[in-house]
């Protein structure tokens, strides 16, 4: 029989690969548990088991080929007593992309893309228009994600600054468990680029040290689901220090790593803890929705004198932005950023539900509200100015934050507008944000508990009484 | 150790039948001998220690009076501790962190104690400005680090500046105290991994005093021998008198070497005893005033060390005089200390950040 070797999905945000290497030929002979392949995935290269016995009969996507889509036929393998070369014409077109193309029939067992809510979170980047008046007219432009955009600003800064260095689970060997810290190892040795331990209280309480003393430690947690266990000292040993000793006690240090929901991880590792952080006076907290942003706003957090706690998403690494081509792109801390404007109701929102916000302000242009998109960008300090005069200008807010309802960053902005913006507002301001529950696992239950895009553009609406 | 493992049984030689001692799987530091000091230096480490107990003495008093609030740990009884320990350090190079016991830690380092308990009544002159308190004071200058309220946080501090010193190749040692509770903390032993793992120069100090607030050593530890706390880290341990100021300052010199010579960290068990209760606000039920009084009568390292002074011939007169002295100094600083403005009532919005954004 016949077997069809389909490009399999070797991570939960895994949707193409590349085919980086073949390490079996045609006419081989294989058995289960031989690597086939290596394929580099989003997060890594992995090897690619044979789950079936056989010979080899047909490669048809060569090794090198980039963007191999999930589910993909990428070879044919004959079944014992049968003849490789007849199991090889059995696939009519051994075109590559006829395969692709021909690929997704239901009925064949076909690995589908994973279904998760968290895909629609991410759907407008592509649209996604990014200006920022921090660009001088006219710079170049570079295309990078936003995981190459972080590498580089980690990088840029230790090659000015020897008492920058990383460290964390598997940021150095392993080139990063979401492949962040990739070639730092190499450009920069095992003295600045550390491995630690599965141990975040540990290490956290390090990192704090380290700084404590005089270096620039940039400290990654896998995620910051893991960093719960490191709270303790972000907030009581590298948050309060500084004022508790009366200013002589400085704590330059980088939290950073991915935060917010990922897709299909359930609850213990999906959790936005943005309030969280934001809530402790003397830390910095500051969560990019684009690659420029997160450049530039890392590289500023590295300089900085203060602990600040750097809250990237899983699911905006692999999205490419336009990012400055510029020596040293450097943005300033507590600035937000009018990423779309409007006149009708603004939407404030930061990291990946910016991208809610800004589909969400496409649609409603369709129908004739025009919503300006406030990225807050930093979330401590707030820039609360920008915010206030977003509001007086469209007299509408409407809060979209990937993350639970209660006391969050969208309950704080409510209050800023309330306190401050009492006048201006012409509506109540809204909050769209996850379903305030546990993340759950079920594919359906996920879409549902996720904000979403048809929910923000209703509350525009609402408060648009339109 | 290697003394009782050679001390064990016979040699080889004479009972050919007897299989060869063990041979230590892992390299330890010979055992500490105790420290021979001459008259100058028992004098100066006699004034540290007097310095230290008059101080907290004066401190227990200020509190009585309100001019101390919140909590307050007192360090009498723990004095050969710091002493011992701080009095071989380079104090150019070297770094010292501790938990909220810190009082005679900052004394024996040198900080000037007016400042100490100007922090502890909250005035502007203190050394964190009046927003640390008691438990947290730094000196940046004197690389005294905290000072931290958490219990076992600053063992993995410590280690990150041991981290620093190694990175910068600056030569520098740390040394983090602990107390005998914080040595069941998770983070201390995650510490101890990466310590021993990356060779941090790194002493770590657990003083026990024997009583975790009010529970005693046995009943909070599976294990209540706490210098072999290091050994499934490879980090070696050792079990000082920390009621000896002269033993105390044996295992540093001991302990320093092992550090200085790249060997990583390194682990000191101090036996000893605290007199008060864990904070001022602790009525010490937990153990009998003759058990107190019998440590007092049988160990106190302030006057053991003053019966060896004056077997080397110190004059009961030049004793005194230091009294006076010491006296004078704590006198002083509770007069700058009670004498001393509050903060600014803008003090309470600087520091939070160092930066403006």
């Amino acid at each position: 029989m016949t077997i069809e070797i389909k490009m399999p999905a070797l991570s939960p945000t895994m949707e193409e690969g590349t085919l980086a290497k073949w390490l079996v030929k045609e006419g081989d002979t294989v058995s289960s548990g031989d690597i086939l392949a290596e394929i580099e995935t989003d997060k890594a290269t992995m090897e690619f088991e044979a789950v079936d016995e056989g010979t080899v009969a047909k490669i048809l996507i060569p090794e090198g080929t980039d963007e191999v889509k999930v589910g993909t036929v990428i070879a044919v393998l004959a079944g014992e007593g049968e003849d490789a070369s007849a199991a090889a014409e059995a696939p009519a077109k051994p075109e590559p992309k006829a395969v692709q193309e021909e690929a997704p029939a239901p009925e064949s067992g076909e690995p589908t893309k994973m279904e998760t809510g968290a895909r629609n979170l991410v759907a407008s980047v592509e649209k996604a228009e990014i200006r920022d008046p921090e660009v001088p007219e006219g710079t170049e432009m570079v295309r990078m994600t936003v995981r190459e955009a972080l590498r580089d600003a980690m990088a840029e800064e230790m090659r000015t600054d020897d008492r920058v260095f990383v460290m964390g689970e598997e940021v150095a060997e392993y080139q990063g468990a979401y492949k962040v810290t990739q070639g730092l190892l190499e450009e920069f040795g095992d003295r600045r680029v550390i491995d630690t331990p599965i141990t975040e209280y540990g290490f956290a309480g390090v990192g704090t040290g380290a700084a404590m003393g005089g270096l620039r430690p940039i400290v990654e947690f896998m995620t910051f689901n893991f960093a719960m266990q490191a709270i303790d000292h972000i907030i009581n040993s590298a948050a309060k220090t500084n004022y508790m000793s009366g200013g002589q006690m400085r704590i330059p240090i980088v939290f950073r790593g991915p935060n917010g929901a990922a897709a299909r991880v359930a609850a213990q590792h999906s959790q936005n803890f943005a309030a969280w952080y934001a809530h402790v006076p003397g830390l910095v907290v500051i969560a990019p929705y684009s690659a420029a942003d997160a450049k530039g706003l890392m590289k500023a957090a590295i300089r900085s004198e203060d602990p600040v706690v750097f809250l990237e998403n899983e699911l905006m690494y692999g999205q490419s932005f336009d990012v400055p081509k510029l020596d040293d792109y450097v943005l300033p801390i507590g600035k937000a950023r009018i990423a779309r404007e409007g006149k009708d109701v603004t939407f404030v929102s930061y990291s990946i539900g910016v991208g809610v916000a800004l589909d969400a302000a496409g649609k409603l242009a369709e129908e004739g509200i025009e919503a300006e998109v406030v990225d807050l960008r930093t979330l401590r300090p707030l820039d609360r100015e920008t915010v206030l005069k977003s509001l007086a200008k469209t007299n509408r807010i409407v809060c979209v934050e990937e993350g639970w309802p209660t006391c969050s960053i969208s309950a704080e902005i409510a209050a800023i507008a309330m306190e401050e913006g009492f006048d201006d507002l012409d509506a109540p301001v809204l909050r769209v944000t996850n379903v305030d529950v546990p993340l759950p696992y079920a594919a359906n239950l996920e879409k549902l508990a996720l904000v979403k895009v048809e929910d923000v553009v209703a509350a525009a609406k609402k408060v648009c009484y339109r | 150790m290697a003394k009782a493992a050679s001390s064990k049984r016979s040699s080889p030689e004479k009972d050919a039948t007897a299989s060869p001692p063990p041979t230590p799987n892992r390299p330890r530091p010979p055992e500490p001998k105790r420290h021979k000091a001459d008259k100058a230096e028992m004098l100066e480490y006699y004034r540290q220690m007097l310095l230290i107990r008059r101080f907290e003495e004066r401190a227990g008093q200020l509190y009585g009076l309100g001019l101390i609030g919140g909590f307050c740990h007192l360090y009498i009884g723990q004095e050969a501790v710091a002493v011992g320990l701080q009095s071989a350090m380079d104090f150019s190079k070297d770094s010292v962190i501790t938990g909220y016991r810190d009082h005679g830690h900052m004394l024996a380092y040198g900080i000037d104690p007016k400042v100490i308990m100007a922090e502890l009544t909250g005035r502007e002159a203190g050394i964190s400005k009046g927003k640390g308190g008691s438990m947290h004071m730094f000196s940046v200058e004197h690389k005294f680090y905290g000072g931290h309220g958490i219990v076992g946080a600053q063992v993995p501090l410590g280690a990150g500046l041991a981290f620093k010193h190694k990175y910068a190749g600056d030569g520098g040692v740390c040394l983090a105290y602990f107390g005998d509770g914080a040595a069941n903390q998770g983070q201390v032993y995650e510490a101890f991994n990466m310590a021993s793992l990356w060779a941090l120069p790194i002493i770590f100090v657990i003083e026990n005093n024997q009583y975790a607030m009010g529970t005693s050593v046995n009943r909070a530890s599976a294990e209540d021998q706490l210098y072999k706390r290091g050994e499934s880290f490879r980090i070696p341990g050792l079990q000082v008198d920390g009621m000896d100021v002269l033993e105390v300052r044996g295992a540093a010199t001991t302990a320093l070497e092992w550090v200085r010579s790249g060997k990583g960290p390194i682990l000191l068990e101090l036996k000893t005893y605290r007199y008060r209760g864990h904070s001022m606000s602790d009525p010490a039920k937990y153990r009998s005033r003759e058990e107190v009084q019998a440590v007092r009568d049988k160990s106190d390292p302030i006057e053991a060390l003053k019966r060896e002074l004056e077997k080397a011939g110190v004059s009961e007169d030049e004793l005194k005089s230091i009294d006076k002295d010491i006296r004078a100094i704590v006198a002083e600083s509770a007069d700058f200390a009670e004498q001393s403005p509050e903060p600014d009532p803008s003090e309470l919005y600087t520091d939070v950040l160092v930066e403006s954004y």
